[in-house]
């Protein structure tokens, strides 16, 4: 392998595979990337040129301002008039600022996008994004250039709706977008020479695609059987060193922790409290209790007094029901209940069963507001929660039990048809 | 008034609703799983699949084709915040 590069130094262009030249840009000062992320040694934004023997194309851009840097680095090798071919693995802005200026300079190039990207593009780049023209491309479409070869794989939600990968055949290159990125900025450039950022590489991961797992595993069946020599994203390291690693690596965080704890026909409710005076706390119980009386149901009961947010994370994650218990405090649900409802960006609830149940003094809407935002999280509420006054009655608590049946019913698909209603004596 | 039936395949429920009513206000209510985003025609999340009764939802909108074809909608789906219902249908998630 070729001896350290220090790009700050240079300035230019980094040829890592024959005709293959790194472009980008690095972001050293950078501490907070996209409001959500910690970035403690900044980030780079990686883009690429490649040459054939019929015209040259770019992958990717860097962040608008950064352009002059790209610019800089792309005429170091090539003039604007051979570029024949652009290629956004992803629109979101760190990575197309500066395409317009591209596309200016350069053309006669062809942009090639995916097809969930054209909805995005015109609403990135507006106005420009009006007058761009561009194909759309899908797993297996090639672009020739003459003796080098840009083959597409459709790898939607990773983790815009419009990414895709990029595979240069004849060097066995995958430009991988920001599948197997990181927010790790180092001059030396390459996995086996720069300082370890594996935690970066698993935090990046943690945050950016662990809600997309399920895009991932598709994406893998798409990668995995390439041969690959290095993978290039868009962030972070080139991976040039043993990169079959890094793809095992996203299979095994990919790959559920906790699917041997339960039965394969088993499904998983988990039932998170908080109580003041014990009367959410004894909902809870009777719900719990009615819930595990149904066959296939695997319950767990929580009192968010007693645990911290991360690992209630990682539990919910694999659950297929989850059920929140709260009082009312002021009108709103209490502060460690949304603690964790906020939490839960990272990871995908979409057809999670939700639910929600609470004693309370005057008001009540607590359960409802709970409702809502589990709609929001893009779960399923079937049954309406329940709202006790204060103290429950025993027969209160037969109701609760009654309704923890009902939800362990519902999971396991143990309904009872149900006679057709109307939409006039539905709640509005 | 006349009315629809539309049936939740998901969770076994069927509703008379008044014809023209949207799903989108419908499914929620009876806690069906289609999901939503901007709950007006942009973001392709509530797309569902029509089981039966695909000539028994109103015509799609040019707009409502658009997001479709965009987020690569199957030849039976719908989104569930546009289509309204004019006959009997079956929905499910798509």
């Amino acid at each position: 392998m070729s001896g350290p590069v220090n790009i700050f130094e240079t300035g230019g262009a980094v040829e890592f595979a024959p005709c293959v030249h790194w472009i980008g840009a690095m972001d050293p000062s950078l501490r907070t990337f996209d409001i959500i992320l910690k970035t403690a040694n900044g980030t780079s934004y990686n883009s690429y040129l490649i040459r054939g023997s019929e015209g040259v194309a770019i992958v990717d851009t860097v962040k608008e301002n950064f352009a002059d840097e790209f610019f800089r680095r792309l005429e170091s090798v090539a003039s604007y008039d051979e570029i024949r071919v652009i290629v956004l693995n992803h629109l979101e802005p760190d990575h197309s600022g500066a395409l317009p200026q591209l596309m200016e300079r350069a053309p006669q190039a062809r942009l090639y996008i995916s097809q969930r990207a054209t909805a995005m593009l015109k609403g990135l780049l507006k106005p420009q994004g009006e007058a761009f023209e561009y194909t759309t491309v899908g797993t297996d479409d090639r672009v020739s250039l003459g003796d080098r070869t840009l083959r597409f794989l459709h790898t939607p939600f990773l983790h815009w709706p419009d990414t895709q990968c990029t595979y240069l055949e004849e060097e066995q290159v995958l430009f991988s977008g920001d599948v197997f990125g990181c927010h790790f900025c180092d001059s030396r450039l390459f996995n086996d020479k720069v300082g370890d950022f594996r935690f970066s590489f698993d935090y990046y991961y943690a945050h950016i695609m662990r809600p997309f797992k399920q895009h991932v595993l598709d994406a893998l069946e798409l990668i995995e059987p390439l041969p690959l020599r290095i993978i290039a994203p868009t962030h972070g390291p080139i991976l040039r060193d043993r990169p079959e690693r890094y793809v095992r690596h996203y299979r095994e965080l990919s790959t559920s922790s906790l699917s041997g704890e339960i039965g394969n026909n088993e499904k998983s409710l988990m039932i998170f409290y908080m109580s003041s005076y014990g009367n959410t706390a004894r909902m809870a119980e009777a719900i719990y209790a009615g819930a595990d009386e149904v066959d296939g149901v695997r319950v767990s009961l929580f009192d968010l007094e007693g645990g911290e947010v991360d690992p209630f994370v990682d539990l919910i994650e694999g659950a297929d029901g989850l059920v929140f218990g709260s009082p009312t405090i002021n009108g709103d649900a209490v502060k460690p209940v949304w603690d964790l409802l906020s939490s839960l960006v990272v990871v995908n609830l979409r057809g999670k069963l939700g639910a929600a149940f609470g004693s309370y003094g005057w008001s009540g809407e607590a359960p409802g507001m709970i409702e809502d935002r589990m709609r929001g999280l893009k779960m399923r509420v079937p049954l309406s929660g329940i709202r006790l006054k204060l103290i429950p009655s025993d027969e209160e608590l037969v109701e609760c039990r009654d309704y923890g049946r009902a939800i362990a019913s519902t999971l396991v698909g143990k309904t009872i048809r149900k006679q057709v209603l109307d939409l006039a004596d539905l709640a509005g | 008034m006349p009315k629809a039936k539309i049936t939740f395949q998901d969770i076994h429920q069927a509703v008379h609703v008044p014809v023209g009513t949207r799903v989108i206000e419908v499914s929620e209510k009876v806690g069906s799983g289609i999901i939503y985003g901007c709950r007006e025609c942009d973001c392709g999340t509530c797309v569902m699949h029509v089981e039966e009764g695909w000539n028994n939802l109103s015509e799609p909108s040019v707009l409502e084709e658009k997001v479709l074809r965009e987020n690569m909608a199957g030849r039976h789906d719908r989104l569930a915040c546009q289509a309204q219902i004019i006959g009997d249908v079956t929905v499910k998630p798509a």
